[in-house]
């Protein structure tokens, strides 16, 4: 053992398991710190330290261990936490999962340097985020209002448009304004954009759509792609997210952040949970993966000492569509609501494909309303909701009784619940709907209905939208 | 102060074991490393002392130093708590904000209650009364909505010799001596209990009055009392934290305890921003001025998770033992459980269920069995209910947590995913949920309201169960199947569900129902439901019923009709008898 650069080196290790190692003989190593792992040529890659003892400590390599050997590994504690650089400059750059440039260019100048892992954010130091963000998506704008500041996942499932949806938002999301008002352009988001075991494709797919709406010069992209090292994962989200602090808490930017895919997070930390033989809670995920996720999930919102913000736009597959998988469920006890995107929806061309009932964003009741969007807004969509849950009962009834048998109201019931489908939540790709086109469709939409069916909305919003023409189509 | 007690020799996470004395006592509070991060200890083999660590341990070294206190984990109690926004370990965040900004620093020690303010106080005892535990020395008006009472510590008795004249004391300036069996003692109004046990009463009594919440669905169907346990389990999105929003924003509880327990800051930075804003209905003061909220959020460290519910609670009970009822929210129960688990999973202990630890069971129950009625040791009437959220996985009831909640608590409010879904709130399932205080609180109903209460819950409740089975008909064969008779009850279950049940905590009007305003709707909907009754036996038809301008009458007075102009509800009522004279004399 000998001290070398403040830290301290170690050849040779006990134990080699999966991606971890066990070393032996190590004076005083710290808990989390950050290791480098040479191989017998040399070779460098680097690791955290898991669990330390008084002469032992377990060792995560982010690119595995293949290659290592037990007499010829070198190990150097470097006696302080993972950072990485931060700077506005690393706006426009690519790196890989754990903040290295790969496209070429030279290591970012940085301004500081700064721990993966952030620090929580004082309850009392945050800003309750108010702002809407328009995204020109009615089943988002209308339904599911996103806030600056907010932590709205993408409930997704393999196969599905998650991607085009999340590009889209990010195409088109400008700070919103009250309906009639033109939406203010000076606020521009910083893209931070964070891929964690996806393919290629979908990584060249995200860098093309920047390209195209020239946000370029915005983004920063991590890339853990799918034949990236497991492990390596799990510092990815984090670096992302640490410069994504930077960028809206010390520059007083509005970020936006797309994290893609959380269920190849998730595998990844079950994976060393189950190597390390900790103890699993359900489906194998360790019991602490709540815990895990919120520490990510949390670095989000606004606060006093900045204009800036992070929203979040995590985006994950739920395994078999199964939205009680403790993936999705953990998360959306976490995140601030969820957009779901549903099978049912894709087969019959809707895009894009939200199944608004089982969405929500949480955040929205505060970012509506008079002033911000509409007065009628809240009152609309809930009537909106309300009406087309009873579409829902009324198809499986007629699934058993058929459509003649219906009732009238529940036959225009139906005919709703098609127009909702066909006309507000579908859209196409490229279509950037104002927040009062979406309002006005969806009163056009209620007024398929008898007015006494609408009791969520006053009588005298009914009065003043119910049966109007669209000024708009 | 503190004393080195040995080393460490081995960190995993919030875990840490180390290597020294054994005089270290269980539970006992210690300082971890040059930075004195605050810990507890947890567990002793031998010299091995194994301690939960309240926070982040990164960058700890096998050989930092550990220190003793020879204490257990406490909180201050005193003046000065009530609109106070704690950590899970009773630091002030607000003043962790000012010591190491937007983000929650390490190592830093902080006194919860701030020394320098100088409290009005005004005693109740002279020098020469002779006073046990608890005695009320004097008041101090802590904010303008509550009064607190300077008590005496629990287990002290003596003979006051000297009481301070009323005038202005900051909490460490003696207000009182007293001589005891041990010497003379100083009396401050500062007092220190440890968390983890319960603060003692004289004797505990049977639950009699509601807590009012001004939600329908609990206190009309569902009733928690004054000193019961409720718990709201529900999957994500369901409800629960609004719902323990509305219970603290609106109850008649004289002080409110919300813990946020594992949840996110966001909610925590709301409740901050709202409730200096909103006014107690019935204090007329901002509901901030009866309020404490820890807050001890996702991203903060399990152990200090683990530690907020006894901290709160401990309060809660300080505030009961003055006379004062008190309500606690905990959300969520599961996080807490879960911080359990982590802890229990890092010290490689045996799991039960799930990977929780098989003491869980026990640790709910004390929990639970902290709520209570009680009469104080200083002779008042005081309570502390609680209301716990359970966060089940996949929103499903069966696992562990639920399940031995469900043994400890009375009230069960079961929140509903196709409810919520379908965007009826609160998603009080009215079929899953139960109380068992019904009867508890029914003579309080019929002496404070005048109602016969019991009796129309029952009726309303009835047709509720009754739709259910129908509904399952019409599903198979569609509602024309049904004679009028069965659908009229369809009719009315669907002015409850949606007319009284549904009630949204976004309405300005409808976000809060003064008792008077449920019972008289839930009397209307039923004199409804009887009239039509009679004349559906007479022959007409349901679509008559159906189309009665009164039903949208019915099923917008929850919003149209004020608070505070409930002489509305008779117009409605004059509206039901006159469209039903008319009907019932076209059907002869
Ligand atoms: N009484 C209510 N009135 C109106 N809206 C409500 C009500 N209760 C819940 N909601 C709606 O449901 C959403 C989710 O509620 P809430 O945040 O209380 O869920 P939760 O059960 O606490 O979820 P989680 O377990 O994820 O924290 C709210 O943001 C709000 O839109
Ligand atoms: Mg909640």
């Amino acid at each position: 053992m000998k001290e070398l650069l403040g830290g301290q080196e170690v050849i040779g290790v006990a134990r080699i398991e999966g991606p971890i190692v066990v070393v032996q003989g190590a004076g005083s190593v710290g808990y989390d710190e950050v290791v480098e792992v040479f191989d017998s040529r040399g070779r460098l890659r680097r690791g955290r330290v898991l669990e330390v003892g008084e002469d032992i400590a377990v060792v995560e390599v982010f690119a595995g261990t293949t290659g290592l050997s037990i007499d010829d590994t070198r190990v150097r504690f470097l006696g302080e936490p993972l950072r990485i650089p931060v700077t506005e400059e690393m706006l426009g750059r690519v790196f890989d999962g754990l903040g290295e440039p790969i496209d070429g260019g030279p290591e970012p100048l940085a301004d500081h340097y700064a721990d993966i892992n952030g620090q929580p954010i004082n309850p009392t130091a945050r800003v309750y985020p108010r702002d809407y963000i328009q995204t020109g998506i009615s089943a988002i704008d209308g339904m599911n209002t996103l806030v600056m500041g907010q932590k709205l996942p993408l409930f997704s499932g393999s196969g599905l448009p998650h991607d085009q949806l999340a590009a889209q938002i990010v195409r088109q999301a400008t700070l919103g304004a009250p309906a009639g008002e033109a939406p203010s352009q000076t606020a521009q988001f910083a893209i931070v954009f964070a891929a964690m075991g996806v393919k290629h494709d979908v990584a060249a797919y995200f860098r093309d759509s920047f390209a195209e709406s020239g946000a370029l010069t915005r983004v920063a992209m991590f890339l853990n792609l799918a034949d990236d090292p497991p492990v390596e994962r799990l510092v990815t989200p984090r670096a992302a997210l640490t410069l994504a602090e930077y960028l809206a808490f010390e520059r007083q930017m509005h970020v936006l952040v797309i994290l893609t895919d959380m269920t190849n997070y998730c595998e990844a930390l079950r994976q060393i949970s189950n190597i390390r033989g900790e103890v699993p809670s359900r489906k194998g995920y360790p019991g602490y993966l709540y815990s895990d996720l919120a520490s990510m999930y949390e670095r989000t919102g606004r606060i006093k000492t900045s204009e800036g913000s992070i929203t979040q736009l995590p985006i994950l597959t739920m395994p078999n569509d199964d939205i009680t998988h403790p993936v999705p469920d953990l998360t959306g006890y976490i995140t601030e609501g969820q957009i779901v995107l549903s099978r049912d929806l894709t087969h019959q061309d809707i895009y894009p494909p939200i199944a608004v009932l089982p969405s929500l964003s949480r955040l929205m009741k505060d970012g509506i309303g008079e002033g911000r969007t509409r007065a009628d807004h809240s009152h609309l969509s809930a009537q909106l909701y309300a009406a087309y849950a009873h579409v829902q009962d009324v198809r499986s009834l007629a699934s058993v009784i058929g459509e003649e048998e219906l009732s009238t109201v529940d036959q225009q019931y139906l005919q709703f619940g098609r127009a909702f489908e066909r006309e507000f939540i579908h859209q196409g790709p490229t279509e950037n709907r104002s927040i009062e086109e979406t309002l006005t469709i969806g009163w056009r939409l209620l007024s398929m209905l008898p007015q006494e069916e609408l009791t969520r909305v006053s009588p005298a919003e009914l009065q003043q939208y119910y049966g109007k023409r669209d000024a708009t189509h | 102060m503190s004393w080195q007690i040995g080393t460490v020799i081995w960190i995993n996470g919030p875990v840490v074991r180390v290597r020294g004395s054994r005089q270290v006592s269980m539970l006992e509070l210690v300082e971890v490393g040059d930075e004195h991060l605050v810990g507890e200890v947890i567990g002793l083999e031998g010299d091995i002392i194994t301690i939960q660590v309240y926070e982040e341990t990164s960058g700890m070294r096998p050989g930092a130093p550990v220190y003793g206190t020879g204490m257990p984990l406490s909180v201050e109690l005193g003046p000065g708590l009530l609109r106070s926004i704690f950590d899970g370990i009773q630091r002030p965040l607000p003043v962790m904000e000012m010591h190491t900004g937007s983000f929650i620093g390490r190592g830093v020690h902080l006194t919860p209650l701030y020394r320098k303010d100088r409290w009005s106080f005004t005693p109740q005892v002279k020098a020469g009364d002779t006073i046990t535990g608890g005695a009320i020395l004097g008041t101090v008006p802590e904010t303008q909505a509550l009064t607190h009472r300077v008590m005496a510590p629990p287990e002290i008795e003596g003979t006051l010799t000297w009481v301070a004249p009323a005038g202005e004391y900051t909490i460490d300036e003696p207000i009182a001596r007293l001589r005891t069996k041990n010497g003379e003692q100083e009396l401050t109004m500062l007092q220190r209990w440890p968390v983890r046990r319960p603060r003692p009463y004289r004797s505990r009594l049977a639950p009699a009055e509601p807590l009012v919440t001004g939600q329908r669905v609990l206190d009309t169907f569902f009733p928690l009392a004054k000193g019961g346990a409720a718990a709201i389990p529900g999957g994500f999105g369901a409800g629960k934290t609004v719902t323990q929003h509305q219970i603290a924003k609106w109850s008649d509880a004289q002080v409110v305890i919300y813990i946020g327990c594992g949840e996110r800051g966001n909610e925590m930075t709301e409740v901050l921003q709202e409730f200096p804003e909103l006014v107690d209905p019935r204090s007329g003061r901002p509901l901030m001025e009866r309020t404490v909220l820890i807050a001890n959020t996702s991203n903060m460290p399990v152990a200090a998770r683990e530690a907020s519910i006894y901290t709160g609670i401990t309060i809660a009970e300080y505030y009961r033992d003055m006379g004062y009822h008190v309500a606690l929210m905990a959300d969520s129960t599961s996080r807490w459980a879960e911080a359990l688990r982590e802890i229990s999973g890092r010290l490689e202990e045996m799991p039960a269920e799930e990977g929780y630890p098989a003491y869980l069971a026990a640790r709910l129950a004390e929990f639970y069995e902290r709520a209570g009625y009680v009469e104080t040791l200083n002779g008042q009437l005081g309570s502390v209910s609680v209301i716990g959220a359970v966060s089940p996985p996949g929103g499903d009831f069966s696992e562990p947590v639920t399940q031995h909640t469900k043994r400890f608590i009375r009230c069960f409010w079961a929140l509903d995913k196709a409810l919520a879904s379908a965007r009826h709130f609160p998603s009080v399932n009215w079929l899953e949920s139960y109380s068992e205080y019904v009867d508890d609180v029914a003579g309080w109903w019929r002496e404070q309201v005048g109602r016969d209460w019991q009796t129309m819950r029952a009726q309303a409740m009835e047709i509720l169960t009754e739709e259910s089975r129908l509904q399952r008909i019409v599903k198979l064969v569609g509602p024309d199947a049904l004679p009028d008779e069965q659908r009229l009850i369809l009719e009315t279950a669907r002015l409850l569900r949606e007319g009284f049940l549904q009630q949204s905590a976004l309405d300005e009007v409808d976000t809060y129902s003064p008792l008077q305003k449920q019972i008289r709707m839930l009397e209307l909907i039923l004199h409804f439901h009887q009239r039509a009754q009679r004349i559906i036996k007479r022959g007409a038809l349901i679509v008559v019923i159906h189309d009665l301008p009164v039903v949208t009458d019915m099923m917008r007075m929850k919003t149209l009709v004020a608070n505070d102009q409930l002489e509305k509800l008779d117009d409605i009522r004059k509206a039901i008898d006159e469209q039903m004279d008319q009907l019932e004399t076209e059907y002869r």
